[in-house]
């Protein structure tokens, strides 16, 4: 009789086995084939999509959409001007100008700049805004060379600001600063503009001696005769009264032969324009006074400007389709918790942080496509659904799509990383997913909320240091430090700039990714 | 000589059913857990709204009680979690099987449920609301929640009715929330669905330029709609009443405990 020893079968473990994408292929197959977390992603891209439809039926100012039967009630915008760069821009200010030719320079002493906010009638509460005297932080006047008296032409401006200083702007987006502080009898402030061919220099002086080049403004295609003078314009914020910005000027130099003045309003005046009444041109001995409403700049969400819809109306649906993906996100782990799979998933991985690593990226992957495809869709139905309604608030490039889509499909990612990392610490669904909702949705309401503009202001707290500052990658209109805007939520404004918004959701899925992997490897499975 | 002569049949009462809910509910940690939860969040974020908002002026537009009660945000998601938990746990865990066998009338032991969360989210959220309305009265009128301001009393009839109001909206939330994952049998799926249908109708509200469409959405939203219950100033410019915003919220949860009920009665546990 002889004894054979028995050998266990052991299927030998081979170098593929051994691998991560090994690891990753197996919590793939785990995810495609519960039917029920497949629905739920492709809820999410149904969910992002289909919001387009209730986000983009816009019913209010000059873009009314009376509901797609009567269409035709919709009221027409103003024309929207734009600048020589092609950008939609704000063209409303006064304007005493005089027909210069060719080469020469404007000189003049600033000695005063003043504010006004017509008082509310009795019982009107401004929007925002303070009714009385009051200089806005970016009223201004100056000196100014234009084309012509037409909106949108081409120019470069010296200005004194009502709380910024001097500064050289041209071509509506280009802002320089020149010397600080306020203007004052005391103190004024001396501004030149020097026009040689298509180049405008700007030079500022607390003296009138002693001269400071600002900036260079390259206008090349600026006539050979052009509009050279004095202005105004209170650049109000969103309240709906105006300012008045009046500058008192001195010791006018023209180097051309002098005309004299004509004061126009640029852009308009009267009931049916942004600026109620005109504004004025008041020639005194030794002083002239130019007093006017209005604002120059890009036209990015302010009153002045056309009222366009922003593109990242059509993402509005991200917040939807965050929902069903972190419920599938956090289940994908804490399901294994409650069937007693982990056993067998750590069983079959014994190295517990390649176990949680594969999981983040199946699911990570999982939210990146489904927010790509639901991004993608989203802008391609509801961009033509939004322009209905008038032309978009600003022209967005290829470029800036493309950072609004993949950015999108990183925010959801990310988002499901983190509802894996918090599933993977407690271990237990309905907690799991309650506390991501949470984290992610309630700062977000609070900063949407009642609550909106305590101590932040505009773009408070919420949106800088919770997950969903990740929305920012969605950012459609740019913002210019030169505008007087409500910078708001409400105004689609985020707080922080797209990449920076991302990387602090980032920060939060790492942070929690971190604890997870500590815990997962430190516990009892 | 028969056995079961001797064995009284049994009679499946509401009493009964709710005895043994009372003992599943206070030999389990993790409702009491949740339930300091409810009043922890409540008070710690009240607290700090109060300790950070300002009221400079007469036009300040802030709303004492809405400020006070900041913590319902938060913790409405606790109260999700103790009603989804409260039935998901006997389906995850299988006790949904033993349960039903010892009490086979499906309405009577999903009443006990109810009435079960009921008291314990009705007092946790007493107790929450009652500390967030104190610490807003001690607190508010050093930030400018005074009489000059227009705020007289911080605590009137219209203060003693939005604390009512969030207190039943907490209960009325817990509910909803049993409602539904009696209807989906799953935890996970049921607080999204909850936190979903929370969460997304003011965010909807606030993204939709239609004005007209957004005053819908905080008609037919149950936070928007509780919140209605819980003002105190500008009552008259809300898009419902208070009583009509709890209606709201109540009918809500009439419908989501319906689904249950309907699922439970119909279906294999």
């Amino acid at each position: 009789m002889t004894t054979h020893a028995v050998v266990p079968l052991r299927a030998p473990l081979t170098p593929e086995r051994e691998s991560f994408w090994h690891l990753v292929h197996a919590e793939w197959t785990k995810f495609r084939t519960v039917r029920g977390w497949v629905i739920a992603v492709l809820v999410t891209i149904v969910a992002i999509t289909a919001f387009v439809f209730v986000s983009t039926d816009v019913s209010s100012g000059c873009n009314a959409v009376q509901g797609a039967s009567s269409a035709a009630t919709a009221v027409a915008c103003p024309a929207q001007p734009t600048g020589p760069g092609g950008d939609p821009v704000q063209d409303v200010f006064y304007f005493a100008h005089q027909p210069v030719t060719g080469n020469g320079t404007i000189t003049v002493q600033m000695t005063s700049l003043t504010g006004q906010t017509p008082v509310a009638p009795a019982g009107v509460v401004p929007d925002g805004g303070q009714a009385g005297p009051g200089l806005q932080p970016w009223s201004k006047a100056g000196i100014i060379i234009k084309e012509n008296t037409s909106q949108g032409s081409a120019y470069a401006a010296m200005m004194v600001t009502g709380s910024n200083g001097v500064r050289m702007q041209w071509d509506y987006v280009n802002d320089t600063p020149g010397l600080a502080g306020r203007v004052s009898a005391s103190s004024p402030r001396w501004l030149r503009l020097v026009r040689d061919g298509g180049t405008i220099t700007g030079y500022d002086s607390a003296d009138g001696t002693h001269w400071t080049l600002i900036g260079t403004a390259a206008l090349p295609r600026l006539t050979s005769t052009v509009q050279a003078g004095l202005f105004a314009a209170g650049s109000s914020d969103d309240s709906d009264l105006g300012t008045l910005a009046t500058g008192v000027f001195r010791h006018i130099g023209l180097s051309w032969p002098a005309t004299g003045w004509t004061g126009t309003s640029v852009g308009g005046a009267g009931p049916n324009s942004g600026v109620p009444v005109p504004g004025t041109l008041r020639q005194g001995a030794g002083s002239t006074t130019v007093a006017g409403f209005g604002d120059i700049g890009p036209a990015a969400g302010n009153m002045y400007s056309g009222n366009g819809q922003s593109l990242q109306r059509t993402l509005a649906g991200t917040s939807s389709g965050l929902i069903p993906l972190i419920v599938v996100a956090a289940m994908f782990i804490t399901a294994e918790y409650r069937r007693g799979l982990i056993r067998v998933s750590l069983t079959a991985a014994p190295r517990r942080g390649r176990l949680l690593a594969a999981k983040a990226v199946v699911i990570g992957a999982a939210g990146f496509v489904a927010g790509l495809v639901g991004a993608a869709l989203a802008l391609a139905v509801g961009t033509p659904l939004l322009l209905r309604s008038g032309p978009l608030q600003w022209p967005v490039s290829l470029l800036t799509e493309a950072r609004m889509v993949v950015g999108t499909a990183a925010l959801l990612a990310v988002a499901a990383v983190l509802a894996l990392a918090i599933g993977t610490i407690v271990r237990r669904s309905a907690p799991a997913v309650a506390i991501v909702i949470a984290v992610i949705f309630v700062p977000w309401l609070l900063a949407f909320g009642p609550l909106a503009g305590q101590g932040g202001g505009a773009g408070g707290w919420e949106l800088q240091v919770t997950p969903l500052a990740a929305l920012s990658v969605q950012q459609a209109v740019p913002q210019f430090h030169q505008l007087i805007t409500i910078y708001s939520l409400d105004n689609g404004y985020y707080p922080l700039a797209p990449w920076a918004g991302l990387a602090v959701e980032c920060a939060w899925a790492a942070a929690a990714l971190a604890l997870a992997f500590f815990l997962l490897r430190r516990r009892d499975a | 000589m028969s056995l079961t002569a001797r064995v009284a049949p049994p009679r499946y009462l509401l009493g009964q059913a709710l005895h043994a809910e009372w003992t599943k509910f206070r030999t389990v940690a993790g409702p009491a857990w949740l339930l300091a939860g409810v009043v922890t969040l409540t008070l710690a974020a009240g607290t700090a709204a109060a300790s950070t908002a300002r009221c400079q002026s007469a036009a300040c537009g802030l709303d004492p009680a809405t400020v006070s009660f900041t913590g319902i945000y938060p913790a409405q998601a606790v109260a999700a979690v103790a009603g989804v938990l409260a039935i998901g746990n006997e389906y995850s865990t299988g006790m949904i099987k033993v349960s039903l066998t010892a009490m086979p009338r499906r309405l009577t032991w999903f009443l006990a449920k109810a009435t079960v969360l009921i008291a314990q989210v009705l007092t946790a959220s007493a107790l929450a609301v009652a500390g967030a309305a104190l610490a807003g009265r001690l607190i508010l009128p050093g930030h400018g929640f005074t009489s000059a301001h227009g705020y007289a009393s911080l605590t009137s009839v219209t203060d003693l009715r939005a604390a009512v109001g969030a207190v039943l909206y907490l209960t009325l939330i817990a509910l909803l929330s049993l409602g539904l994952v009696a209807a989906v049998r799953d935890s996970a799926a049921a607080i999204g669905l909850v936190l979903g249908v929370l969460y997304l109708f003011p965010l909807a509200a606030d993204v939709v330029s239609n004005p007209a469409l957004g005053r819908h959405l905080d008609q037919i939203g149950p936070l928007p709609a509780g919140l209605d219950a819980q003002a105190t100033i500008k009552v008259k410019g809300l898009p419902l009443t208070p009583w009509q915003g709890l209606g709201v919220v109540a009918l809500w949860t009439a419908g989501a405990l319906l689904l249950g009920a309907l699922a439970l009665k119909s279906r294999d546990a």
